[in-house]
């Protein structure tokens, strides 16, 4: 199986910016399925970029994020070959981690 | 004014006829007569590929209300089921023809 | 109800008013001539979107709104369809029990040919579309169908469809009555008034594309298959073109055919053909 996790990082002079993309269904809890029945909640609850052993983004989600969640953001301090650890962890216990090097 | 004046008569009649039944309470025998009734012209609808998604929701709600004993309500979404199914029926054969106005050429 | 039902009256007899009047041309026109439609249809949409480019309406509702189509160049950077492509190409490539793959099915291997589905097939004497040869393809393996609507078909569509890319929509009618009465009866289909609402598909998609319908944009009827299948942001998924027909019918409140009807295969055979020339652009994004 394939990472669920997309992610590419652009240095350019001082600014990284970075896009992720993760496979998640994002599961509110509120959602009924074709049977009627409650779809549980399933979602993630942090999700982080860690560069040169620091974090340099983390983010604590709940259930108002979409599914198949998309971030973009820029941070200062890496250079170019640099690697950026890219990790995430659900309410059920499930996580992924993947590492990109910045070009 | 002249297109209101028939438009006034259908209106009422439409009404006189919805009206009429609930004078009295309806029957199972009355449901039934309206449920086939509109049953039938949703089949045909159906075998014209014009059936409409509010016929069959209104067929459902009939045959519901009928087996919860309101018979009042269930002719009353019978008929609105026929009524819809006509329609659809209606809308199917000018379109055998009416599409053509539609094209671009 | 009966207000509305007589609005509906209305409106049909002013359809059949309008018929009345334009009778002597649909007289004129019984010949079933698939290259003068396919003129006459992109011409339409020329003239009505002069500045928009030809090969642009395959982006369809992008075509139409500026400020659309710079979020939708923003998003395809890191498109929405990817994890459906990769899983599309992943499964495209896995073999069946028997051995066999999906590329011992099509011509080349199953690459860079989707421009060329919908086809005719003289033998079976359809329309045959690269959904249904795809779930053929399997059954003929050995293996159970694909739902036409959910995400295994719109993976496997998507990756033919993006090594195709760019190449030009190569629809063919051959000089067979029944390949013209396909055509012929999916401008019909395209045509037809269905539905509570009275909407044909040419309603929203020929009368008014680059127009809103609540939110949305609508997208030019020319091209629209070409961008097939989709990510749709509201159904957090992916589509096939059968979903697509699918809820496009229940929308105006008409009961959906099966997918992969013979109607639904002729008008996408009629919409395809009317786009040739243009680029394919699938797998698309919509919001």
């Amino acid at each position: 199986m394939a990472s669920s996790i997309r992610v590419r990082a652009t240095a350019n002079g001082d600014i990284t910016e970075v896009q992720a993309l993760i496979q998640h269904p994002m599961d509110t809890g509120f959602v009924k399925d074709a049977k009627g029945e409650l779809i549980p909640a399933h979602f993630i609850q942090q999700l982080k970029f860690e560069c040169n052993g620091k974090d340099v983004f983390v983010a604590d989600w709940g259930t108002a994020v979409s599914k198949d969640p998309y971030v973009k953001f820029s941070f200062k301090g890496a250079k170019k070959g640099d690697d950026l650890k890219v990790s995430w962890t659900d309410n059920k216990g499930g996580s992924d981690t993947t590492t990109a090097k910045i070009s | 004014m002249k297109p209101s004046l028939p438009l006034a008569m259908v209106l009422a009649f439409l009404l006189a006829l919805g009206l009429a039944p609930a004078a009295r309470a309806a029957n199972e025998a009355d449901y039934k007569t309206a449920y086939s009734a509109a049953e039938a012209a949703s089949k045909e609808a159906a075998s014209l590929r014009h059936q409409w998604t509010v016929t069959v929701s209104a067929l459902a709600a009939a045959k519901k209300a009928a087996d919860g004993g309101d018979f009042d309500r269930a002719v009353a979404a019978a008929k609105e089921a026929e009524a819809l199914a006509k329609a659809s029926i209606f809308q199917a054969t000018t379109e055998k023809e009416a599409w053509k106005a539609m094209e671009i050429r | 109800m009966k207000a509305r039902a007589s609005i509906l009256l209305g409106s049909l007899s002013a359809a059949l008013v309008a018929f009345a009047l334009t009778s002597p041309r649909v007289v004129a026109a019984d010949k079933v001539d698939p290259v003068a439609d396919a003129r006459a249809f992109q011409n339409f949409f020329f003239q009505k979107f002069p500045t928009v480019k030809h090969e642009d309406f395959v982006n369809g509702p992008y075509s139409m709104n500026e400020d659309m189509k710079r979020q939708w160049q923003e998003k395809e950077e890191f498109p929405p369809y990817e994890f459906a492509l990769d899983a599309g190409k992943e499964m495209f490539a896995t073999p069946f029990k028997n051995g066999k793959t999906y590329a011992d099915c099509f011509p080349n291997g199953g690459i860079g040919i989707r421009q060329n589905y919908p086809y005719f097939d003289d033998k079976e004497g359809k329309v045959v579309t690269l959904e249904l040869a795809l779930n053929r393809c399997r059954e003929a393996n050995g293996e159970a169908p694909y739902s036409y609507v959910k995400d295994e078909m719109a993976s496997l569509t998507a990756y033919m469809a993006f090594t195709s890319r760019g190449k030009p929509m190569d629809i063919k009618i051959p000089d067979d009555p029944r390949a013209l009465a396909a055509f012929e009866n999916g401008k019909r289909y395209f045509y037809t008034r269905r539905g509570q609402m009275n909407f044909s598909c040419a309603s929203c998609h020929v009368q008014s594309p680059g127009e809103r319908i609540r939110a949305e944009i609508l997208a030019p009827a020319l091209g629209i298959l070409n961008a097939m299948p989709i990510y749709r942001s509201e159904w957090s998924g992916m589509g096939t073109t059968s979903r697509r027909f699918v809820t496009c019918n229940s929308q105006t409140r008409a009961v959906p055919l099966e997918p992969q009807a013979d109607e639904y295969r002729d008008v996408e055979y009629f919409l395809s053909y009317v786009a040739n020339g243009l680029p394919i652009s699938g797998p698309g994004a919509r919001p």
